[in-house]
């Protein structure tokens, strides 16, 4: 039994510098033909290199006129970018990969407690549960762990593999994934029942039922995700890559055809010299070719699908992340997301003749020993409003708390002679009429005062009278209401999910400013809105944790599953958050946007550099034919073989220089889809007609300054 | 407009831009009528032809309602196709031994009739021939006017089929109509009526409809043969009587006056862009447009049928804007590329004017470049009817376009190679636009951060596919024809010019065909086995590959269901997605073509500017 020590997996920010020497490594590993073939665009400009290296034997053996330093440093210009296009997908892949180790760390295997259906049972009855347990437990290797098997893990060991708690409750250090340090609490029963295997028990001791196999757990899977090593292209890659094709092909049948155009109008002409080599037009074929786009494509999905990782959300697919930026209804659960966890004091209102002061100290006073939220908010109100801070609990049995049950629903406190109750407003209510006392006008409508208001009204009785009320209110996280603005103006609709009544909910979303509410709500509700959604042809997102949310989260477009809820919900889900914070959802959109964003603005990038690439080298070409086509040649290049040059280099380059913006993934902001585009469109559309043409100018004259050619 | 030739300039652009709001009102009018009319609903002339509608449903033995998978509709397509492929073909074979042949015209070669038959049942009208030196009226009136109605018939079913495939939702099958209902309501209802109209217009202004034979006319003034200016000019309404015994004394007294059933071919030539003339000369013969307002009728039906369509498509969808911005960006391009050729007609060239070689003078003419335009028209109507037609898959002419400058040669290839958006062929044009804009909300949609959709349909994979095929096989078939032309060392042989021009015929020629367009620059000898047996396959290639490409579209977008829209989706009904498409059009229909037209029309012009 070994007590390991877990690194935290944060991937780093900057690629270290044996990172990058590793993407180096990669870039030569990847001219393997095979993995050449997987992107269409590139292969060709890796046929185009081979050729190149061809022609350059050719022209130094003599076989053929062209200057055979032209011919290699096409040649080498083009291996260049074919070793750009690997690098830059090494380099995202490098930085999955540095969360993968120290995934893959945690993964070890462990020795495992196995014991028997019978033995758990019999345990439980036993003093001391956990020398039982040692005891009875066959010792085997973690690896051989099977499905539906039971072990036991006690404090200071590793959890051996993914299960269900049946048995305990224990705090689990899950940092080796989710890089939180804080532990965490898990036990059986309930939605915190899931463990993780390569996580470690902290204190007290579990049994757990095995719910995934070595090689099929979910640190596997996240290593695999991560790694993205067999990552499937998605469909809209898919798609992109076909436009990106057909445009190979046209320009290919260009380059192609403009040799038989040239020599039949050389024939023409009855000059003798074709201006155009077959190295010219392999040249020329691959600076019209999509190439920027051709060699970032890769990159640019990889490096969405580890931004998100870095978010701490691990998507199961690519597909999901571009559903995520498709998305356009987000179902929002109230707790956690929309409000802080719980509900606050806020207010006392006296009713029947009794003062503010004298319920704010009634109700701190039963609230003394109340641990929850709402009880600490109390105590924590009634002193800031009127300075009542100098109660403390007397364990000198003047006070006798009356803890809350579900029986009664109310709690309290018995202190000299006084009886004070705090409860809902139903329970209160019934408890004074039982003693004789009434429940006044006044106080019903302050009770529905607060509830039209979105809040939960608290009656505080003494000695069998109703002398207030507590206003307990949710609280809206700050800066949500302006997250909310900004997602509708990206034309996403929130709706919030809560359990309250309509009335209450009404008042909430309101207060939140979300588009909608599901109130009253329950999984079945929940799945039902979800499909209604839909059948709008909407595209739906939600998070979950619970097993009843399961059907929900797999009728989701985009179900986050909370990393501290069940297995039922991590398997339907197609998103798990690691840090379990379910406003994580706006921003696993931002993330899928942006991608789908990165990959239109390279495309336009890449598209209207071709233009300009044309108009760059297309005049300069067919100068020495027709000497009138010099009018076209606005950049002046010096001659077709520094134009050409000139034109590759620039090809070659921009993929470098586009690497970062690749891996870190356009602007995004929120804002209609009307004003993205322009925006967009301004930046790599206009940017990237005119950025061509002064780089090329700009390397022609220094090709030129050279004087090789 | 009546008399173009004493008018002066700015009146004559003045006419065209009435032709062509007027062609706009008729395509807005029609619009209504075509969606009822393909929808199956009643119509006015449908008591009237309602019965003759039912009796061709039950002789193809198909029910009309019975919607068809996007694979049954184009084996449908197909089948329809090779039916009239083979019949035209038998046709112009067996010419000589069919009945409806005065003139005793012998039968075609065989690649010759294959050219011709690929030609007519693509759509194009490519014309290896001249026409009434070449073909009977049995030829033209069945084998040829039939063509010319049913296959831009077969065009508005299939864009039909794609409208259909945009607003269906969720159908597991892909269905998108009836071919045979489709294809036989748009003959019904919508071609011959209009075709009716314009052939009685056409009568009015003198087109001759008859079955009689070639008329023999004695000259007023004799011709005689070594006047090579006018002999070249008469050559093109009138045929030399070789049969006469002018030969001899090498003065021509005596002329052959070519007759037919003509006005009937002409209508559905220019309503079903098909553009092939009855006479070799086309829109220029004095017999098929005898007047300035038989012109007129016949620019509009170039584009009337065209337009109806892109109004069609707005109402189709249920947003009129959607059709707004397609009819914009065909409008924007339409000016622009009339403005080019205006100015460079109207300006001539200084190599023209050399020598005084063309006389670009106002006297008794419209000013401008003159040579090989009718003095009826003029500059101005001449360069309007030529952007008509090569901007939609027509091809008819009613001037020399050799005769034209270069620039405005090189806009006819742009037009033409762009795949012929600008109002396109009837049903093929706005099939290709509607691929344009597929591409461009593909390209700017992921820039908005959503996986791009059009009218609420994602597009994935296969509309993808589909769409680039549809958009790339014009430019891709035009270059590789262009050079095997080209690497033909015939070609450089029988071309009667070299330089620029020779290689723009051949760039023009090869164009021409992958557009399904059929108008020609002449300049060489293109009814020999290689050039005629290329250019069919080119001509079939170039229509139904992208039909079929359509109708998969089509069905794969039927499968899909509607996705909401909101203030994230993109907008493709505003200007910005016009001026997006407008882009597109031009970097992926143009681009393919800029280095081969540098060599050709370009080098041509600035020579001519010297």
């Amino acid at each position: 039994m070994s007590k390991q020590t877990i690194s935290a997996p944060a991937a780093p920010e900057v690629a270290p510098r044996s990172a990058t020497w590793d993407a180096i490594r990669q870039s030569f590993v990847k001219l393997n033909p095979r993995l050449q073939t997987a992107n269409p665009v590139m292969f060709m400009v890796y046929l185009s290199a081979i050729m190149t290296t061809i022609l350059l034997v050719c022209a130094l053996v003599g076989i053929t006129g062209t200057n055979p330093i032209f011919v290699a440093s096409v040649c080498v210009v083009l291996w260049l970018s074919v070793l750009f296009a690997n690098f830059a997908e090494a380099l995202a892949q490098g930085r999955g990969k540095a969360q993968a180790d120290s995934l893959r760390a945690a993964k070890r295997d462990v020795v495992a407690h196995k014991i028997t259906q019978a033995d758990m049972a019999r345990g439980m009855h036993e003093e001391d549960p956990v020398r039982f347990f040692m005891e009875q437990a066959q010792e085997i290797d973690s690896s051989t762990l099977k499905k539906k098997d039971i072990f036991f893990v006690a404090a200071g060991e590793q959890i051996p593999a993914d299960g269900e708690v049946l048995k305990g409750a224990a705090s689990v250090d899950e940092s080796a994934i989710t890089g939180e340090s804080a532990p965490v609490i898990r036990e059986s029963g309930g939605d915190r029942s899931s463990v993780t295997g390569g996580t470690t028990l902290l204190s007290d001791w579990l049994v757990v039922e095995v719910s995934a196999e070595a090689g099929n757990s979910f640190l596997d899977q996240m290593i695999a995700m991560v790694e993205s090593a067999a990552r499937k292209k998605t469909p809209n890659e898919a798609a992109l890559e076909v436009l990106l094709v057909a445009l190979t092909l046209v320009f290919l049948t260009v380059a192609m055809a403009l040799y038989a155009f040239s020599s039949f109008s050389v024939a023409g002409e009855g000059t003798h010299a074709n201006p155009l080599t077959l190295t010219s037009l392999v040249a020329l074929f691959v600076c019209l070719a999509p190439t920027t786009i051709g060699a970032l494509l890769s990159a640019i999905g990889i490096a969405g699908m580890s931004r998100l990782n870095k978010a701490n959300v691990l998507a199961m697919s690519g597909r999901a992340v571009e559903a995520a930026g498709d998305v356009d209804v987000l179902l929002l659960d109230k707790t956690g997301t929309i409000t802080l966890g719980n509900r606050q004091a806020v207010a006392f209102i006296a009713v029947d003749g009794a003062t503010e002061r004298d319920v704010a100290e009634a109700a701190q006073l039963s609230s003394l020993t109340d641990e929850t939220p709402e009880g600490r908010s109390v105590v924590a109100l009634a002193q800031e409003l009127y300075g009542l801070g100098d109660k403390t609990v007397e364990n000198d049995g003047t006070m006798e708390f009356i803890p809350f049950s579900a029986t009664t629903r109310m709690s309290g406190v018995n202190y000299h002679d006084h009886e004070i109750r705090k409860g809902a407003a139903d329970a209160v209510c019934a408890y004074v009429e039982a003693a004789g006392g009434v429940y006044s006008a006044a106080c019903k409508r302050a009770v529905e005062d607060i509830s039209r208001a979105g809040g939960t009204p608290l009656l505080v009785a003494r000695d069998g009278e109703i002398i207030g009320v507590i206003d307990l209110r949710d609280v809206i996280k700050q800066g949500i209401k302006e997250n909310f603005t900004d997602l509708r103006r990206m034309g996403i609709k929130t709706v919030m999910v809560t359990g309250d009544n309509p009335m209450t909910a009404a008042a909430i979303a309101a207060q939140a400013g979300v588009d909608d509410f599901i109130a009253e709500a329950t999984p079945a509700t929940k799945l039902a809105a979800i499909e209604r959604y839909q059948r709008e042809g909407h595209m739906v997102a939600m998070t979950g944790d619970g097993t009843n949310d399961a059907p929900a989260l797999a009728q989701a477009d985009v179900a986050v599953a909370m990393n501290s809820g069940t297995q039922a919900a991590k398997e339907a889900g197609n998103m798990v958050d690691l840090d379990s914070d379910p406003t994580k959802l706006i921003e696993v959109v931002r993330i899928g946007k942006q991608l789908l964003m990165t990959r239109g603005a390279l495309t336009t990038f890449s598209i209207a550099n071709d233009m300009a690439k044309y108009f760059a080298i297309i005049p300069a070409l067919f100068v020495p034919l027709f000497p009138e086509i010099e009018l076209l040649n606005v950049m002046h290049l010096t001659n077709p073989q520094t134009a050409i040059l000139a034109a590759v280099i620039y090809n070659a380059f921009i993929i470098v220089a586009l690497i970062p913006l690749a891996l870190r993934g356009v602007k995004y902001r929120e804002v209609p889809a009307s004003k993205l585009l322009s925006r967009n469109l301004a930046v790599y559309g206009v940017g990237g007609l005119v950025l061509p043409f002064v780089c090329i100018k700009l390397l022609d004259m220094l090709l030129a300054a050279v004087g090789l050619f | 407009m009546m008399d173009l030739a004493q008018n002066t300039t700015v009146q004559a652009w003045f006419g065209c831009a009435i032709v062509l709001a007027l062609a706009l009102a008729c395509g807005y009018a029609l619009s209504g009528y075509l969606n009822r009319v393909m929808a199956g609903e009643r119509t006015g002339i449908g008591r009237v032809l309602q019965p003759v509608e039912r009796v061709i449903y039950r002789v193809l033995g198909t029910n009309p309602q019975r919607s068809m998978s996007w694979k049954r509709y184009l084996l449908c397509v197909i089948a329809f196709s090779v039916v009239s492929l083979i019949g035209l073909f038998a046709i112009l074979m067996l010419q000589g031994v069919l009945p409806g042949n005065p003139e005793h015209l012998p039968s075609l070669s065989w690649d010759l009739a294959l050219n011709t038959a690929a030609s007519y049942v693509a759509n194009a009208n490519w014309q290896a021939y001249s026409g009434e030196q070449t073909l009977s009226y049995l030829s033209q009136a069945v084998g040829l006017t039939v063509q010319n109605v049913v296959t831009p018939a077969v065009g508005i079913a299939v864009v039909y089929a794609l409208f259909r495939g945009m607003v269906t939702d969720d159908d597991d099958e892909g269905r998108v109509g009836n071919f045979w209902a489709d294809a036989t309501r748009a003959v019904l209802y919508v071609l011959l009526p209009l075709c009716l109209v314009v052939t009685l217009v056409n009568v009015s202004q003198g087109v001759p409809q008859t079955f009689d034979e070639y008329q023999s006319v004695t000259l007023l003034e004799p011709l005689s043969l070594d006047d090579e200016t006018i002999a070249s000019e008469s050559a093109a309404t009138a045929q030399e009587d070789s049969s006469d015994d002018a030969a001899d004394e090498d003065e021509i007294t005596q002329l052959a006056l070519p007759l037919g059933p003509i006005a009937s071919q002409v209508a559905p030539k220019q309503l079903g862009s098909n553009g092939g003339g009855y006479m070799g000369a086309n829109g220029a013969s004095i017999l098929e447009n005898p007047t300035p307002l038989s012109n007129v009728v016949q620019s509009a039906s170039i584009i009337v049928i065209p337009i109806a369509l892109v109004f069609a498509f707005g109402r189709f969808v249920g947003n009129r804007k959607q059709g707004y911005v397609i009819l914009g960006v065909m409008l924007v391009l339409f000016v622009a590329a009339l403005a080019i050729v205006g100015i460079s007609e109207q300006a001539a060239t200084p190599a023209l004017t050399q020598d005084g070689a063309v006389y670009t003078g106002g006297t008794n003419q419209s000013a401008g470049n003159m040579e090989g335009k009718e003095t009826r028209f003029g500059v101005q109507s001449s360069a309007f009817w030529t952007m008509l037609a090569t901007g939609t898959s027509n091809g008819s002419a009613n001037s020399s376009l050799v005769a034209m400058t270069p620039l405005t040669t090189l806009v006819s290839l742009v037009l033409m190679g762009m795949g012929e958006v600008v109002f396109g062929g009837v049903g093929s044009g706005l099939c290709s636009m509607l691929c344009f804009a597929i591409l461009t909300v593909f390209v700017a949609g992921l820039m908005v951060g959503r996986t791009p959709e059009y009218m609420g349909k994602k597009i994935g994979p296969s509309e993808m596919r589909m769409a680039a095929l549809v958009t790339i096989t014009t430019p891709i078939l035009a270059l590789v024809a262009a050079a095997l032309m080209a690497l033909d060392p015939q070609t450089a042989q029988e071309l009667n010019v070299q330089g620029p021009l020779g290689f723009t015929q051949v760039l023009y020629a090869a164009i021409s065909t992958a557009a399904a367009n059929g108008s020609a620059l002449s300049g060489f000898e293109v009814n020999t086995e290689f050039l005629n047996t290329l250019l069919a396959f080119v001509m079939l290639a170039s229509r139904f590959i992208p039909l079929a490409c359509v109708l998969l579209l089509a069905g794969s977008l039927a499968k899909r269901a509607h996705v909401a829209t909101s203030a994230g989706t993109m907008a493709t009904d505003s200007v910005l997605f016009g001026a997006l498409l407008l882009l597109i059009i031009i970097v992926v229909g143009a681009l393919a073509l800029f280095p081969a037209l540098a060599l050709g029309p370009v080098a041509g012009q600035l020579q001519m500017l010297g």
